[in-house]
C-alpha cells in the first residue's frame, strides 16, 4: 500500500487555515514524509487526479460553480474534513445572508450585474456529507495535525469539545467577565484557541464557534446585565461564525 | 497566420484562485487576460453599520497571510477619523509585529512559492530532497516571523491583541527579549538565502515601471509615511483617492487599480526598494551589492532577491525595536468616537494597502473603501505578461505557460486579498 493521498481545497476564504498547515514548519516536512500531498495548489504545482484518501476543505460555498466543485471533490475523496469557520459555518462572508444581496453588490462593484454569486454563503455540510469538522478562525495548528493524524489512522480525533471557560479555568486565566465586567462569549464558545483573548484581558469574540449545547439565551441575559444593547449583542453573535445555528438564532432574537 | 492559445485554469503557488488566458496571432499578443475568479466576499459592504472598532478584526479576515497589514491600516484610518494620537511606544510595537509579518510572508513566498520556479521543482518538499539546508533555514526563518506575531499578537494568523488605539495588553519585556537571539540569527540567515537565490539563472527582462510606495524621511517604510512614486508623486495618505482609482473588469471579481490618468503602476518590494533604498542601511546594502541587485531593480524575476533584502532589513529592524522595547502604558491610547472620514495606509508585504472609512457620530461605519495591493498590481501584471510573452514567443506551449505563471508569481499576488487569481489559457488560435 502506498502513502495516503491528501488533497487540500480552497473555496471562499482568506487562505489562513491552509497557511496554518504550512505554519506547522518541522511537522510539515514530517507530514510530507508520511503522506503523499496530491493536491495543494497554494503550495505546489504538483496536481494529481483523485481518488484521495483525505480531502481538507477550506472556505464556504458561495457560487454555483463551487457548489458543483465541492460535489466532485466529495466523490473523489474517501474522507472529507472541513477546516475553519468558513467551511464549517459559512465564515465572516455569511454576514451577507442577513443583508440585501443586490445592495451589497452595488456597494462594492460599479457594475453589480457582472457579479454572480449564490444567495447565501453556506458551509460545506449544506452541500455534501462531511466526515469531520475543525472549527476556528483560524483553526489551531495542534488540532489540524491531530485531525489529519486521526483521520489517516482511522481513529476519532482528540479535539476540544468543551466551552472556552473550561480552557480558561484549566490555564488559570482570570475570568474577564467576573473580574472586569468585560463581555465575553467564552461560556458559549468552543475551546481550542488556547484562551487567547481572556489571557490578554479581552472578551472572547467567538471565533471557534458555538460549543455543543451552548445556552445562548443565558449568555445574552448576562450580556444585557453588563449593559449591552440588543444591537450590540446581535453584532457580537454576528461575527466569524455568524452562520452557525445557535449564534444565528440568538442574533436574530436581538434584531 | 498561425494562432496559439495558452490556458492555465488554476494557478499554483499563489494565494487564492486565478487563471490566465493568452491568444497569440503570429507575432502579435492579441489577448492577455489575468483573471481573478475567487468568489467575492463583499467586505466593504459587510462593514457598513458595524462599529468602527471592529474594522481591524473583520478586515484581517480578508487575508490570512497579511492580517497585520489590514489590522494596521484599519486602525490608522479609524484613529485618523477620531483624532487619536498614538504614543511612540505603541507605534514601535506596531512596527515590530509588522516586521514579523514581512518575515513570515516574504519567506513563505520567496522560499516556498517562488524558488521552486528557478530550481525546476514543484514545491518546497521537492527542494528539501535536494537542498535540505535551504529548506530548514527558510522554515526556521519563517517561524521567527510567526513567533514575533504570536508573542505580540497572540497568534500568527488573525492576531487578537491588536485594537484601534494600540493593544489589549503590552507583551512582557521578557517575552520580547527572548526573541533577540533568534533575530540575530535571522539577519545572517536572510543574507544566506539571498546569496543562494542570487545564483539562480534569471530570465532577462526589464519593466518600464511607475513605482508607487510609501516614502519616509528617516526609515524604510512599513507602517508610516507618505505615498510617493518614481514619477515624482509625493502625497499624504489621505490624498490617495485623488490620484488613484479602481475600475471593474469583466471576468474578474477584483477591481483593477490605475492612476487617475489611466496608467498602470507597480506596488510591492521593487517599488519600495526603488524609492527607499538608502534607508536599508549598510549591511543590507552590502547583501544587495553581493547579490548584484541594481539600485533600481526593474527585472521582476529578481524580485525574490529584493524580498530577501527586506527580510534581512525586517530582522535588523525587529532586533533594534525589540532591544529598545518599552511596554506601552497604557497599552492603548484612549479613543473618542466622532463622525468623520479617516484614511490609513501601510506597506503590506505585497505593497500598499489603503483603507478609507466614513464613520457616523455613534462610531459606526457608514462606508468603507479598501484598496489591497494585488488589485493595484493587476494591470501591471498583464502588461508584464504581454512584454514577456512577446520576448518569449519562441518557447513551446509548455515552456511559455510556465514562463507566464512565473511572471505572475514574480509579484506575489494575493488573490484572496484582491478579492481574489489564475486560470492560464494560451490561445495561439
Amino acid at each position: 500500500m502506498g502513502a495516503p493521498r491528501i488533497a487540500i481545497w480552497k473555496f471562499a476564504s482568506c487562505d489562513g487555515c491552509q497557511l496554518s498547515l504550512l505554519d506547522c514548519e518541522e511537522a510539515l516536512l514530517e507530514l510530507a514524509g508520511a503522506v503523499r500531498i496530491s493536491h495543494f495548489l497554494e503550495a505546489s504545482s504538483r496536481v494529481e487526479a483523485g481518488p484521495y484518501d483525505l480531502s481538507l476543505v477550506e472556505g464556504s460555498i458561495t457560487t454555483a460553480q463551487d457548489a458543483v466543485r465541492i460535489r466532485e471533490i466529495r466523490a473523489a475523496s474517501a474522507r472529507l474534513v472541513t477546516i475553519g469557520a468558513c467551511a464549517t459555518a459559512g465564515g465572516i462572508q455569511a454576514l451577507r445572508d442577513t443583508r440585501d444581496l443586490d445592495a451589497l453588490k452595488r456597494s462594492v462593484y460599479p457594475d453589480p450585474a457582472l457579479i454572480e454569486v449564490l444567495e447565501r454563503s453556506t458551509p460545506v455540510s449544506d452541500h455534501v456529507a462531511v466526515d469531520a469538522e475543525l472549527r476556528g478562525c483560524p483553526v489551531s495548528r495542534r488540532d489540524l495535525l491531530e485531525l489529519v493524524a486521526a483521520s489517516l489512522a482511522g481513529r476519532r480525533p482528540d479535539l476540544p469539545d468543551v466551552a472556552q471557560c473550561a480552557e480558561c479555568k484549566r490555564a488559570g486565566t482570570v475570568c474577564v467577565m467576573v473580574a472586569t465586567g468585560t463581555p465575553c462569549l467564552g461560556p458559549v464558545t468552543r475551546a481550542g484557541c488556547g484562551n487567547l483573548c481572556p489571557r490578554i484581558g479581552r472578551g472572547c469574540y467567538g471565533c471557534f464557534g458555538p460549543v455543543e449545547g451552548a445556552n445562548c439565551a443565558a449568555m445574552s441575559a448576562q450580556l444585557r446585565d453588563l449593559g449591552m444593547t440588543a444591537g450590540e449583542i446581535m453584532a457580537l453573535y454576528r461575527g466569524f461564525n455568524a452562520g452557525a445555528q445557535p449564534f444565528a438564532e440568538e442574533a436574530a432574537r436581538h434584531e | 497566420m498561425s494562432e496559439r492559445t495558452i490556458t492555465v485554469n488554476a494557478l499554483a503557488r499563489v494565494e487564492g484562485e486565478g487563471a490566465l488566458h493568452v491568444r497569440l496571432r503570429g507575432d502579435d499578443v492579441e489577448i492577455v487576460e489575468f483573471r481573478i475568479f475567487e468568489p467575492p466576499r463583499f467586505f466593504e459592504g459587510l462593514l457598513q453599520g458595524r462599529e468602527a472598532t471592529e474594522a481591524p478584526d473583520i478586515t484581517s479576515r480578508i487575508c490570512g497571510i497579511c492580517p497585520v497589514a489590514y489590522i494596521t491600516s484599519a486602525c490608522q484610518a479609524v484613529e485618523q477619523a477620531w483624532g487619536t494620537d498614538i504614543p511612540p511606544e505603541i507605534a514601535a510595537l506596531r512596527r515590530l509585529i509588522y516586521c514579523g509579518e514581512w518575515i513570515q510572508s516574504h519567506v513563505l513566498h520567496a522560499a516556498m512559492l517562488h524558488a521552486p520556479d528557478y530550481l525546476g521543482l514543484r514545491d518546497i518538499i521537492e527542494i528539501s530532497e535536494v537542498e535540505p539546508e535551504l529548506v530548514t533555514t527558510a522554515l526556521r526563518l519563517k517561524k521567527l516571523g510567526n513567533d514575533i506575531m504570536e508573542v505580540i499578537g497572540g497568534r500568527a494568523v488573525h492576531p487578537v491583541n491588536t485594537r484601534v488605539g494600540g493593544f489589549f495588553r503590552a507583551p512582557d519585556r521578557a517575552a520580547i527579549s527572548a526573541l533577540l537571539p533568534e533575530l540575530e540569527w535571522g539577519i545572517g540567515a536572510a543574507r544566506t538565502l539571498a546569496l543562494r537565490f542570487a545564483e539562480f539563472d534569471f530570465p532577462d527582462d526589464r519593466g518600464d515601471y511607475t513605482f508607487v510606495a510609501m516614502v519616509h524621511p528617516q526609515v524604510y517604510p512599513i507602517e508610516a509615511g507618505r505615498i510617493g512614486s518614481s514619477r515624482g508623486l509625493d502625497i499624504p495618505v489621505s490624498d490617495f483617492h485623488d490620484h488613484f482609482t479602481e475600475e471593474q473588469v469583466v471576468r474578474s471579481t477584483a477591481l483593477h487599480g490605475r492612476m487617475r490618468d489611466g496608467a498602470a503602476y507597480l506596488v510591492g518590494p521593487l517599488a519600495r526598494y526603488a524609492l527607499n533604498r538608502d534607508h536599508l542601511g549598510p549591511t543590507v546594502l552590502k547583501t544587495a551589492q553581493d547579490c548584484g541587485v541594481a539600485e533600481v531593480e526593474c527585472n521582476p524575476f529578481r524580485s525574490i532577491l529584493v524580498r530577501m533584502l527586506e527580510v534581512q532589513y525586517a530582522c535588523e529592524e525587529a532586533l533594534r525595536l525589540a532591544g529598545a522595547y518599552v511596554p506601552p502604558d497604557p497599552p492603548a491610547a484612549e479613543v473618542h468616537p466622532r463622525a468623520g472620514i479617516g484614511q490609513g495606509c501601510t506597506e503590506a508585504p505585497r505593497g500598499i494597502c489603503h483603507h478609507r472609512y466614513r464613520i457616523d457620530a455613534k462610531g459606526r461605519i457608514v462606508s468603507a473603501t479598501i484598496v489591497p495591493p494585488t488589485s493595484q498590481n493587476q494591470p501591471q501584471i498583464e502588461a508584464d505578461l504581454k512584454r514577456v510573452i512577446r520576448a518569449s514567443r519562441g518557447l513551446d506551449d509548455t515552456a511559455l505557460r510556465l514562463r507566464c505563471e512565473q511572471v505572475i508569481r514574480n509579484h506575489d499576488p494575493c488573490i484572496s486579498c484582491a478579492t481574489h487569481f489564475l486560470d492560464l489559457s494560451v490561445d495561439r488560435g
